[in-house]
């Protein structure tokens, strides 16, 4: 490997998650240029600076939408998950520099999302008149929100009512037991990958998920 | 790996596999709906120059308002003003002048009387004044000869001669 400050730090991490074009271009002339024998031309601080921006807004454009998914889904509020998922790419603007390709990029963001909705949380305690409950979106009107797909019109009561009840069943959920529900059965992400998120182990992961399961059964259960 | 697949094995029940797959397409159309919508950047942008529009609209007809009452108040002034002056030359006027005796005796100028009532017998006197003055001087210049009077005498005893 060539003493490149980009290829030296980058090119591990996109070794893991191999998402960029720019890099996986970069990658691709280098090993070209080794294989031929040729001197790779080191490349100057100006121009991995704005390598490792275009990869930022290329993990920006990538990621955006479900670091916003999971906060709306986590808060039920669609100005306040605006704010934390900007938040969330600011924070990890910040410390891009810092972030070693140990784990894939949407977990780190992930780490970071959940960081801030518990900074949230623990900085709405201390407010008095509670302002952000106020905007957050009730279970009826959550549940509105269904696709038509090939649905008559009682499946899609039926399915309404149940979104409805899932609601429910998560708005009496734990903090924590909501996260690992809301990131293994919305977010589809691996047990390994939520408990790097959230800093658990998987066995408590799993029993998370168990707890939070058990809850919406008993939900949907019950409104049989 | 399809949804149901990859959490087959940690929900058997079909119901609430049905109720979470439900879920999440919920969740996915809600949040696609609300990423889509226009950034509350924009829209904070826009109403701050609504806001700011407002507010110099608002500024303008204030004033305009307090100029048009200004330029108002100004006309009223000059109006009650010119109003005043009128008045106070016609009181002027109105006032009984310093009584100026005529040099002839004979001649009586009535007393004019001071209040506005009297105004039409004040003019009547006056027109008197001006008759009898013309009458003075009608009886004056009889008394006096023709310019050319003594030299047509002079040019008629040549002429007897």
């Amino acid at each position: 490997m060539p003493d490149s400050p980009l290829l030296d730090s980058r090119s591990i991490r996109h070794e893991n998650e191999c998402r960029e074009p720019v890099n996986l271009r970069l990658m691709d002339t280098s090993t070209k240029s080794m294989a031929a024998g040729t001197a790779v031309k080191p490349l100057t601080v100006e121009a991995a600076e704005a390598i490792a921006a275009h990869d930022f807004a290329g993990i920006v454009e990538s990621h955006r939408p479900q670091i916003f998914r999971f906060l709306l889904a986590s808060l039920r509020d669609v100005d306040l998950a605006e704010t934390l998922t900007q938040e969330c790419f600011l924070k990890a603007h910040r410390n891009w520099k810092h972030f070693r390709g140990d784990s894939s990029a949407m977990t780190w963001l992930m780490r970071i999302a959940i960081n801030l909705q518990k900074d949230h949380w623990r900085n709405r305690r201390l407010q008095f008149w509670r302002r952000t409950q106020a905007n957050a979106v009730d279970v009826d009107e959550a549940s509105e929100w269904l696709p038509n797909g090939e649905r008559n019109a009682e499946q899609q009561i039926l399915a309404r009512e149940q979104v409805a009840q899932v609601w429910k069943a998560v708005g009496s959920l734990s903090g924590r037991q909501r996260t690992v529900f809301l990131l293994r059965y919305v977010e589809e992400r691996e047990l390994s990958e939520i408990a790097e998120a959230t800093g658990l182990s998987e066995g408590t992961v799993k029993a998370h998920l168990s707890r939070a399961l058990s809850r919406v059964r008993a939900e949907l259960r019950g409104k049989r | 790996m399809s949804w149901r697949n990859k959490l087959a094995g940690e929900v058997d029940d079909p119901m609430v596999a049905e109720a979470l797959r439900n879920f999440k397409a919920s969740v996915d159309a809600w949040s696609d709906a609300a990423y889509s919508r226009p950034r509350a950047g924009f829209t904070a942008a826009r109403r701050t120059w609504r806001l700011a529009a407002t507010l110099a609209m608002g500024c303008l007809l204030v004033a305009g308002s307090v100029t048009a009452a200004v330029v108002e108040r100004h006309h009223q002034q000059e109006l009650a003003h010119e109003a005043a002056i009128k008045a106070a030359a016609q009181k002027a006027a109105l006032e009984p002048a310093p009584a100026a005796q005529p040099a002839d005796s004979n001649v009586q100028v009535p007393n004019v009387r001071t209040d506005a009532a009297a105004q039409p017998a004040a003019a009547s006197a006056t027109n008197e004044d001006a008759d009898l003055l013309a009458t003075v001087d009608r009886d004056v210049s009889r008394e006096v000869p023709a310019a050319m009077d003594p030299l047509a005498q002079l040019m008629n005893e040549n002429g007897s001669n």
